[in-house]
C-alpha cells in the first residue's frame, strides 16, 4: 500500500492545476494518476487557439495551455503516473489503480481530488434510426483521429449538434480538405460560442441549420448519407421537411457528460442537473476529503475557468490535509426560473473567502435582471444584456455577505 | 453603397452590426454595436479580416506522426487555404519542440508558423 | 481445396454444427460471407433460451426447442459462455389473456416443458416488482434462460477450429455445381469442393438452396427492432418478461441480458431486404410504447444503443431441417427463427445424426468440446488481477474504461482461433466499446491495437469488414 497526502485522479488541466495549487500550499506527497500516456487531458487534441485568454492573457492552443502546466508539474516533486487507470475509490479513501509497469496499485490518500473530465454523448443516446454503418462518430473521436493520429476520419461531413467541439471540427475538417455540408442543431439556438459560429462556420460558408436534426442514417458499410428534418417546438421532426444529404461521415457534438462512475462507486451523490458531485465552496464533496473540479464537476465552456476552479479545489484539499478546513453550518444554493443549477451547491458559513456562484441558463435571455436572493431579500441584482446556455456565468459573493446570512438559509439565483 | 451584416465576436453579447460601405469598399458607417470594440471589429472585418490558423505538420521518426502548429499571429482570412497548401508541404524530423518555427514568414505575410507541442 | 463437409453460414446454427462435426474424422469447412461469425440474425435477437411452451406440439420447432434448452446450460458451461437460467413470465392484462396463458401452459405440458406454473398478479409483483399494476396473472416458466448468442457462436467456432475445422471469412457462395460425387462451390474467395453441403445461410438459405436446384421453400425476412439500455436499468427485470400474443401482435419482451443490461423489443415487420437491419423511427417508437405496458419505469434516457435483426421466417412456419428434396448430399438448415437460438444446440446434434446416415462419422483420436475461459479482468478479484498483470503486463493496461477491458484481452481476442479482424469483432469478443460511451474513447485505441497485431495500417481496419472503413488516408 502506497501512502500519499493527496491523490489526484486525472492529469488534464483540472488535475494539474489542483495538484500544483496544493503543492504551492505546502502539501508534500502528491500523486497524479492519468489514464492517457501523457498529461494534458483532452487539451492535447484541441489544437485550435483561444485557450488562456483569461488566465494567461494570451491566445494559446490546447497543447500550449496544457504544456505550461505540464512543465510546472515536472519541475516540482509531484509524482505522476501516466497510462494508469483508477479502478476504484473506496469509502475509506483507498484508491485502486492499475497499469502495465506497476501492476495493481493500492494507494491510501488523506485527500483525493477527482478530475476525470467528461465524455461525449454517443449516438445510442439519441436513438437515430437507420443503419449501423461506419462513419458515425463523436466530434471528439474525429478530432483525435485527425489531430493526433493524423488520419482523415471522413471526406464529406454532416455535423449534428452545434456545441463548440462540433463547430471547431467543422473548420478543422474544411481546412484539411473535407466538405462539411451542414451543421444541424436541434434547438432554435446554437450551443456554441458566437465567435466559433462566425469563425468556424460563416467563414467557410457552412450552413448552420437550427431546429433541425438527423432522423435517419443510410449506407450498408460506410455511411452514404443522412436524412435531416426540421423539428417543431416540442423538438419532434416535422413530417414533410425531410431532406437527404449525401455524406460519408456524421459527427456528433450533442453534449458532454461528466465521467462520474468512480464518484458513484465512492458513494457520492450527484447533482441531477450537472451530473457532477455536489460540492461546497472549496469543491469538497459530501464525502470528507474528496474534492472534485473541472468537467467532472460541471461542463465548462472555457479551460481558464477549469483552472480557476481546480486551484480552489487544490487549496481546499491542502487545507483539509493540514486540518485547517473549517466545518460549520452550510448555506444552500439553488437556481430557479431559467437558472439551471449552481456550483457550489453549498457554502460553509465559516468560510474564509469570497465565493463565486457558477451557473448556466436554460435558454437565451436578452436584457434581463439577474438576482441573488436570500428568502425575499435581494442581495445582488445585475442587468444582463444577453445570456445563453452555451456560456457559463457566475456571480461573485463577498465574504461579508456570506457571514451576514442567517443560519440554514438558501441563496437563490434567479432571473 | 452596400450594406454588410455581421455578428460581433468581441464578447458574448454578440451584437448584430450593420456596416455601410461605399463603392470603394470604404466604411461609411457602423451601427448596431454597443461598444467601441464592436466598431473596431466591424471595420477590421470589412477592410482586412484576419484569422489565427491552426493545423498539423508531418513529423518523421517521432512518437506521433504529426505535430500541431499555429500561426504566431493572425493571417489574412483570404489566405487561409493558400497557407494550408504550404503547411501540407512541410515534413519535419523529430524531435520538435514548443515554439519551433516550422515555416518562416509564410507566403510573405510576415507571420511564422510555429509548433505548439513537442514530438520526441 | 476439397472438404468432406462444407457448412455455409457462420451463425449460431452453422457454428454449432461445425463444432459438433469437428469431433469426427472428417474434414470440415465453415464458410462465412462476412468478416466474422455471428454477423446476421445471431447478433441481433432477443438472446432468450425459451422454455418451449410457444411452439405447436409435434413440430420440429417444439421438439428441438425443448431439447436445445436442455442442452444449452451444458454446452455453455463447457465453452465458458455466459448463460443464466433466469426464468420467464408471460404477462396477462385481462381475463381473456389469462385464457391464452392457460393455453400456453397446456401446450408447454404437451411439449414436455418443465417448471411451468400459472401465477396470479400478486405473485407476479412479488417476483418482478417493476411490472405494471395492470397485470392480472402470468405463466411462469422456471426452465427458460438468457445467453449471449454471439459469444456462443464465437466459442463454437473456436472449438471447431481448434479441432481442425477450417473457417473461411469473407467467403460468399455465389454458385453451386453438383459434379455427381461432390459439390463445387463458387465463392468470393475462389472455388471450394465439398462432398456434403450444409446450408445454414440464415435469411439467405432459400437463395443458397436454389443455387443447388432446390426451390422447395422460401424465407420471409422478418425485421425486429430493439433498444438496449444501460446496466443502471438492469434492475427493472430479473426474469424475461413476455406479453401475451394477441390479435394486435405478439407484443414485446423486456429482459435482462447476461451482461446485466436491459433489452426491450422486438417489433415484427416483414421486409424485402434479407439484410435490412436499418432501425426505423416508427419501429423504435413502437418498441418503447409496448415495453412500457409491461414495465412502466423504462426510460429512454437509459438507451445506449438500438439495433434491428432480420429473422428467417420459413413459409411453412416450421424449421426446415433435413435432406434436400433434390440431393442426398445437401442438408438444409433453414427458417431458423425463434426459438432458433434455444434450439441451436439440438439442431447441431440433429444435423450430425442426419449426416451419419450417409457419412461414416468416427470420433477423432483427440478433440475437445470445451473452450478455456477467456480472461475477464472485470470479473477478477484484486489478487487475481495482481497475479495476471505480473504474468502479462498487457492485462494492466485498461483500454475500454466503461467496461474495464484490458489490452491483453483485446490481443487475446485477435489471436484466438477464428479471432477478431475488425472493431466490432473485438467488441463482441471482449465488450470493449460496448458500454455507455459506445467506443468514444477506446474506439481509436482498438483500431491502433488491431493494426499493430495484424501488421496493417490503421486505415485498413474496418468496423465490420467490407467497405466499413473507419478512417481514410493520412492527413499529411
Amino acid at each position: 500500500m502506497l501512502n500519499y497526502d493527496l491523490v489526484v485522479v486525472g492529469g488534464g488541466p483540472a488535475g494539474m492545476a489542483a495538484a500544483l495549487k496544493a503543492h504551492e500550499e505546502g502539501i508534500e506527497k502528491i500523486l497524479i494518476l492519468e489514464r492517457a500516456d501523457t498529461l494534458g487531458g483532452i487539451l492535447e487534441q484541441c489544437i485550435h487557439t483561444g485557450f488562456g485568454l483569461h488566465y494567461f492573457g494570451e491566445e494559446l492552443s490546447g497543447p500550449e495551455y496544457a504544456g505550461r502546466f505540464i512543465k510546472q508539474v515536472y519541475e516540482t516533486d509531484i509524482d505522476v503516473k501516466v497510462d494508469t487507470m483508477v479502478l476504484d475509490i473506496s469509502q475509506d479513501n483507498i484508491v485502486t489503480a492499475c497499469n502495465n509497469f506497476d501492476g495493481l496499485l493500492q494507494i491510501k490518500a488523506t485527500a483525493i481530488v477527482l478530475a476525470m473530465g467528461c465524455r461525449e454523448r454517443p449516438r445510442g443516446a439519441l436513438s437515430i434510426a437507420g443503419s449501423r454503418a461506419s462513419g458515425i462518430m463523436t466530434a471528439g473521436t474525429a478530432q483525435k483521429y485527425v489531430n493526433i493520429d493524423g488520419y482523415m476520419p471522413g471526406k464529406t461531413v454532416v455535423i449534428l449538434g452545434s456545441g463548440d467541439i462540433g463547430l471547431i471540427m467543422a473548420r478543422r475538417m474544411t481546412l484539411e480538405g473535407a466538405k462539411v455540408k451542414a451543421v444541424c442543431e436541434l434547438m432554435p439556438y446554437s450551443g456554441g460560442l458566437t465567435r466559433n459560429i462566425v469563425q468556424c462556420l460563416e467563414d467557410f460558408d457552412i450552413p448552420l441549420r437550427l431546429s433541425c436534426t438527423v432522423v435517419k442514417t443510410h449506407g450498408k458499410d460506410r455511411l452514404e448519407g443522412v436524412t435531416v428534418a426540421n423539428v417543431d417546438e416540442h423538438l419532434k421532426p416535422i413530417p414533410g421537411t425531410e431532406e437527404y444529404i449525401p455524406c460519408d461521415t456524421l459527427m456528433l457534438s450533442v453534449g458532454l457528460i461528466p465521467e462520474n462512475e468512480l464518484s458513484k462507486n465512492a458513494g457520492l451523490e450527484l447533482d441531477r442537473v450537472t451530473n457532477g458531485p455536489c460540492v461546497d465552496e472549496y469543491r469538497e464533496t459530501e464525502h470528507k476529503g474528496i474534492f472534485a473540479c473541472g468537467n467532472v464537476l460541471q461542463v465548462h465552456d472555457l479551460v481558464d475557468y477549469v483552472t480557476e476552479e481546480s486551484q480552489i479545489a487544490g487549496e481546499g484539499a491542502a487545507k483539509f490535509i493540514k486540518g485547517e478546513k473549517k466545518t460549520g453550518d452550510y448555506i444552500k444554493t439553488q437556481g430557479t426560473n431559467g437558472v439551471r443549477y449552481i456550483v457550489p451547491q453549498r457554502i460553509n458559513k465559516e468560510t474564509d473567502k469570497d465565493a463565486k456562484l457558477y451557473f448556466r441558463v436554460g435558454q437565451v435571455f436578452h436584457n434581463v435582471k439577474l438576482v441573488v436572493k436570500c428568502g425575499d431579500e435581494i442581495i445582488i441584482s445585475r442587468n444582463k444584456k444577453k445570456m445563453t446556455p452555451g456560456e457559463m456565468e457566475y456571480v461573485p459573493i463577498k465574504l461579508d455577505t456570506i457571514k451576514g446570512l442567517p443560519e440554514n438559509s438558501t441563496l437563490t439565483v434567479t432571473i | 453603397m452596400t450594406k454588410r451584416e455581421m455578428i460581433c465576436v468581441s464578447c458574448p453579447i454578440g451584437c448584430a452590426i450593420t456596416v455601410e460601405l461605399d463603392d470603394n469598399n470604404e466604411v461609411v458607417s457602423v451601427t448596431g454595436n454597443t461598444c467601441p470594440r464592436g466598431d473596431k471589429y466591424a471595420r477590421q472585418e470589412c477592410t482586412h479580416p484576419e484569422r489565427m490558423l491552426t493545423s498539423t505538420v508531418k513529423v518523421e521518426g517521432g512518437n506521433l506522426p504529426v505535430v500541431p502548429v499555429k500561426s504566431a499571429s493572425p493571417v489574412p482570412k483570404e489566405m487561409l487555404f493558400d497557407c494550408m497548401k504550404e503547411i501540407n508541404k512541410v515534413s519535419l524530423k523529430a524531435p520538435v519542440n514548443f515554439g519551433d518555427v516550422v515555416i518562416e514568414n509564410i507566403l510573405g505575410t510576415g507571420v511564422d508558423i510555429i509548433a505548439t507541442n513537442e514530438v520526441y | 481445396m476439397k472438404y468432406d463437409v462444407a457448412v455455409i453460414g457462420g451463425g449460431v446454427s452453422g457454428a454449432l454444427i461445425a463444432r459438433e462435426l469437428s469431433a469426427y474424422d472428417i474434414s470440415v469447412v465453415l464458410l462465412e460471407r462476412a468478416n466474422d461469425v455471428a454477423m446476421g440474425t445471431t447478433k441481433a435477437n432477443s438472446a432468450i433460451v425459451h422454455g418451449g411452451f410457444d411452439a405447436v406440439p409435434g413440430t420440429l420447432k417444439a421438439k428441438l426447442n425443448v431439447e436445445g434448452t436442455r442442452l444449452m446450460p451444458v454446452i455453455c458451461k463447457d465453452m465458458n459462455v455466459p448463460f443464466r437460467n433466469n426464468g420467464s413470465l408471460v404477462l396477462a392484462f385481462s381475463e381473456e389473456e389469462m385464457q391464452t396463458v392457460k393455453k400456453l401452459y397446456d401446450r408447454g405440458i404437451q411439449n414436455g416443458v418443465s417448471g411451468l406454473e400459472i401465477i396470479d398478479g400478486a405473485k407476479v409483483k412479488e417476483l418482478e416488482p417493476h411490472t405494471s399494476d395492470e397485470v392480472v396473472g402470468a405463466l411462469y416458466c422456471k426452465s427458460s434462460g438468457i445467453v449471449c448468442p454471439y459469444e456462443l457462436t464465437i466459442a463454437a467456432t473456436e472449438v471447431a477450429v481448434t479441432n481442425g475445422a477450417e473457417f473461411i471469412r469473407n467467403c460468399e457462395v455465389t454458385a453451386i455445381k453438383d459434379t455427381g460425387d461432390c459439390y463445387t462451390l463458387t465463392t468470393t474467395v475462389g472455388e471450394i469442393e465439398a462432398g456434403y453441403v450444409i446450408n445454414a445461410a440464415g435469411t439467405h438459405a432459400d437463395e443458397v438452396a436454389r443455387m443447388a436446384g432446390d426451390d422447395s421453400f422460401e424465407i420471409i425476412n422478418r425485421k425486429g427492432e430493439y433498444y438496449l439500455l444501460d446496466k443502471s436499468y438492469g434492475y427493472l427485470a430479473d426474469r424475461t418478461i413476455f406479453q401475451c400474443p394477441n390479435p394486435m401482435g405478439k407484443g414485446v419482451l423486456v429482459t435482462p441480458t447476461v451482461d446485466g443490461n436491459l433489452l426491450v423489443g422486438p417489433t415484427a415487420l416483414d421486409v424485402d431486404g434479407k439484410d435490412d437491419t436499418d432501425t426505423t423511427p416508427e419501429g423504435l417508437e413502437a418498441v418503447i410504447a409496448k415495453a412500457l405496458k409491461s414495465v412502466p419505469e423504462i426510460n429512454l434516457r437509459g438507451a445506449i444503443t438500438s439495433f434491428a435483426g432480420v429473422r428467417a421466417h420459413p413459409d411453412n412456419d416450421d424449421f426446415i431441417i433435413g435432406w434436400s428434396e433434390k440431393s442426398d448430399r445437401f442438408i438444409n438448415v433453414a427458417g431458423i427463427e425463434s426459438p432458433g437460438l434455444s434450439a441451436a444446440p439440438a439442431i447441431a446434434v440433429y444435423v450430425k445424426e442426419l449426416l451419419a446416415q450417409k457419412l461414416a462419422l468416427n470420433e477423432k483420436q483427440s478433440f475437445t468440446m470445451t473452450r478455456p475461459a477467456p480472461v475477464r479482468f472485470r470479473h477478477m478479484t484484486a489478487s487475481e488481477r495482481e497475479a495476471l498483470i505480473k504474468k502479462n503486463p498487457a492485462y494492466g493496461r485498461i483500454i475500454c474504461r466503461c467496461e474495464t477491458i484490458t489490452e491483453g484481452e483485446i490481443i487475446d481476442a485477435i489471436h484466438a482461433p477464428a479471432g477478431a479482424r475488425d472493431v466490432d469483432g473485438v467488441k463482441r469478443r471482449t465488450r470493449a466499446g460496448m458500454g455507455r460511451c459506445q467506443g468514444g474513447f477506446c474506439g481509436s485505441k482498438v483500431v491502433e491495437i488491431l493494426a499493430r497485431e495484424l501488421g496493417v495500417e490503421m486505415n485498413e481496419i474496418t468496423k465490420f469488414g467490407g467497405g466499413s472503413k473507419i478512417i481514410y488516408e493520412r492527413t499529411k
